[in-house]
């Protein structure tokens, strides 16, 4: 049973090591699985504040357990052993008291043999030593006699009492006592009486007093198990009554992290747990108006951009229209007035341009885009878009034929026309479009021949109006083609990537998207 | 809706005339409220050799429309915001009362005003800021839609006898009357029936469009073409849906 639960505590803990690393970088998992995982993580963790409560609460238990055994144990054989050690005394002191009379000085070696056998049967069976002058008699001759140290025997020559002795010999306690043989009840008149010469010693075996209070210390010992258990279990509750509202406030802080700027926690009591999630929200609050505050700016800007688009487009609308007058006239006008048509022109053309993209970002930003999607022949729509700009000899197109998509054909020629156009401006010839399908997937790569992106600038590449090269202020683009092909790529669900710098590739753009886009209904 | 004998006081002289524009200037009406964006299109239409009315709202060129002849207008140019009638409501009552020509000049990323224009019954659309050059393009591609065709001989599908001489749709003895682009395209599927012809092929060949043309001018005019042939519209049994590739005439 034992072995078992030990080896599922391990599983768990490998479970725990595995999972860890992979969890962190994902957002956080929504699955039942997920959340069984996590629930089951937490549980072999022992640094954390749980863990911490649950040990300092065990060792404390444990401390005063142990404390509180060792103290009744010490206390308990003391008293025990006293209560032994007395009734020994008396027994020996009555024995010899009443044995005493029937001995007779100077005595012979029988009679002393038989005095220390009486008085061994009034003393519990022990050994019993009698001794005179430079004879001694045992009531077990064959005994140990070494137990009576000679700090008793002087001591028994000097005192006219009891004297006693506690010795450890062969690993058991013994009681030995000790005292002169007087010649008539001495004890019992202040000590008046004449010594006999006589000197009787008993060694009392303690054994089974030592037993006892042995016992008492297992039956306290058995008792810290459930104790220590116990005090486990409470400091499990003690620790879930302060560990839920923390992981209450983490799981908030958790969503708070990731954009739920609305989250609150319950403010419950007064402790200091309380007084944080008090805290938590007033940092929730401050955040979510500060950030609403931003977003309300940033829409207003966007629409200030939409509105301002808008209201070009109508003059734009007339200087384009009537441009081409000026450029057809120009060879009839002066030289200078010919160069101020053809100027008026063309940048009435770039502006145009320009409020197109303008107007075509902020569509994307308000989110009033559409998609229009056809099956389309990949190869013949990317032929197209390179013929209708005049850069089919300036692009090596590898275009395998066959590969159909379902996608929109104009959005699909914005965003080829705004990467070729941008590796043609921007890069070193010869650019090349390849065109391949895979796995569900459409991939189209626009690839340059020049030194590739610095790491700053491929950072910024698809950013609006950002401009590698600060010197040169105006290109011939926007300055908005590349988010723009970034916002048809998305609406299509696919992506644009910069591949990483890699020696004698320039900048590689890959479009990827679905090969069946589904049009939203 | 006007009542429908005003109707076909309209629609006979326009539906007998091949080519109106023959041995004349291309006679176009222009409804644009800006100021400047009307001048500058009539300076440039008239350079392109166009006779040019043009007028600020959809009541005065409706107005200029109920004149004898149609005040000898061979196509229109309507604005869709217009002040007053908009340019949707000007495509459905000069739809209503003949076959004109209309090309819709809507402002970029109003993708909703296009279909709503198409399904209106405009012929074309183009996207403002444009070029004079791309507008004339438009409109002469837009008038050579009503000029005369290369074939004419006629065909009896099933009832529906299309007069490839005399530009005329009859089914089951009543004529059907068509705008030209819906009658150019009828004529380009009927051509040759059981060919697939992918929207782009359509477009250049009835629209005169380059690759880059808004294939949603086809499917409106296969609907409105639809709308007037078809028995049952949803189930077509003329202009027949190739899912994924296009359209064709038929089988039968």
């Amino acid at each position: 049973m034992r072995t078992t639960r030990s080896s599922t505590a391990k599983s768990r803990a490998r479970g725990t090591a595995q999972s860890a690393p992979k969890s962190a970088p994902n957002s956080a998992p929504t699955t039942a699985a997920g959340t069984a995982a996590r629930a089951r993580a937490r549980l072999p963790r022992l640094d954390g504040l749980r863990g911490r409560l649950i040990i300092t609460v065990v060792v404390v238990a444990l401390i005063s357990a142990v404390t509180a055994t060792a103290l009744a144990y010490r206390e308990s054989r003391d008293a025990v052993l006293k209560r032994a050690q007395n009734a020994a005394v008396d027994d020996f002191r009555n024995r010899v008291e009443r044995l005493a009379g029937e001995l007779d000085v100077p005595t012979d070696p029988r009679t002393m043999a038989r005095f220390a056998t009486d008085v061994s049967s009034g003393v519990r069976g022990s050994l019993v030593v009698a001794q005179y002058r430079d004879f001694t008699a045992a009531s077990d001759p064959s005994a140990d006699r070494t137990r009576i140290t000679p700090e008793l025997r002087a001591a028994v020559r000097t005192h006219t009492r009891v004297s006693l002795q506690r010795v450890e010999h062969g690993g058991k306690p013994w009681l030995v006592l000790g005292a002169p043989v007087g010649l008539d009840a001495p004890a019992r008149r202040g000590g008046s009486a004449q010594p006999s010469g006589v000197e009787i010693f008993a060694v009392v075996s303690l054994a089974e007093e030592e037993r006892d209070a042995a016992d008492l210390v297992r039956t306290v010992q058995g008792g810290l198990v459930p104790v220590v258990l116990l005090a486990a279990v409470l400091a499990l509750l003690a620790a879930r009554t302060v560990l839920r509202p923390v992981r209450r406030l983490a799981r908030a802080t958790r969503r708070l992290a990731a954009g739920e700027l609305s989250i609150r926690v319950e403010e419950k009591g007064r402790d200091e747990l309380a007084e944080l999630a008090h805290t938590f929200n007033e940092t929730a609050g401050a955040l979510e108006h500060t950030v609403g505050e931003l977003r309300e700016q940033e829409a207003l800007a966007r629409r200030f951009v939409a509105d301002v688009s808008h209201e070009l487009r109508t003059p734009l609308a007339a200087m384009t229209m009537v441009s081409s007058v000026l450029e057809e006239d120009a060879d009839q006008l002066t030289p200078d007035t010919a160069h101020a048509a053809r100027t008026v022109s063309t940048e009435t053309a770039k502006l145009a341009r320009l409020v197109d993209d303008l107007i075509e970002i902020s569509r994307f930003d308000a989110r009033a885009v559409t998609l229009h999607v056809h099956e389309v022949d990949v190869a013949e729509a990317v032929r197209a878009t390179l013929a209708a700009r005049g850069w089919t000899d300036r692009v090596e197109a590898d275009l395998p034929p066959g590969i159909r998509a379902r996608l929109d054909r104009r959005r699909l020629d914005v965003i080829v026309a705004n990467l070729v156009g941008n590796a043609l401006r921007h890069g070193t010839p010869p650019v090349r479009v390849t065109v391949r399908a895979a796995d569900d997937r459409l991939t189209v790569s626009v690839a340059d021949h020049g030194p590739g992106l610095a790491p700053e600038v491929a950072r910024h590449v698809f950013d609006r109006f950002y401009k590698a090269d600060s010197a040169r202020t105006r290109s011939e683009g926007s300055g908005l083609g590349m988010a723009i092909a970034l916002e048809n790529a998305r609406l299509h669900g696919g992506t644009i990537d910069l591949a990483p710098p890699a020696p004698g590739v320039g900048a590689v753009f890959t479009l990827r998207i679905p090969l069946r886009t589904e049009a939203p209904s | 809706m006007p009542p429908a004998r005003i109707l076909t006081l309209w629609i006979t002289p326009e539906l007998h005339r091949p080519s109106p524009i023959i041995g004349g200037m291309p006679h176009v009406l222009l409804i644009e409220d800006d100021t400047s964006v009307r001048d500058g299109m009539e300076l440039v239409l008239r350079r392109h050799g166009h006779e040019v009315e043009a007028v600020a709202t959809g009541e005065a060129g409706l107005k200029l429309l109920s004149r004898p002849r149609g005040g000898g207008i061979d196509i229109t140019v309507v604005d869709l915001m217009l002040p007053g009638i908009d340019g949707f409501e000007v495509c459905r009552r000069i739809r209503g009362r003949g076959q004109l020509p209309i090309i819709m000049l809507t402002s970029r990323g109003d993708d909703l005003d296009v279909v709503s224009g198409l399904e209106a019954g405009a012929d074309d659309y183009v996207v403002k800021p444009i070029t004079g050059r791309v507008l004339e393009a438009r409109i002469r591609a837009a008038l050579r839609r009503a000029g005369p065709v290369t074939r004419t001989d006629s065909d009896d599908f099933a009832g529906l006898v299309i007069d490839r001489a005399g530009l005329t749709v009859t089914k089951h003895g009543t004529a059907v009357p068509l705008p030209p682009t819906e009658l150019r395209l009828l004529l380009e599927l009927s051509a040759s029936p059981g060919r697939v012809f992918s929207r782009e092929q359509l477009l250049a060949l009835v629209w005169e469009h380059d690759f880059l043309g808004d294939s949603r001018l086809v499917d409106a005019a296969v609907g409105r073409l639809r709308a007037k042939l078809e028995d049952v519209p949803a189930t077509p049994r003329y202009i027949q849906t190739v899912r994924g590739f296009g359209y064709r005439f038929g089988p039968l």
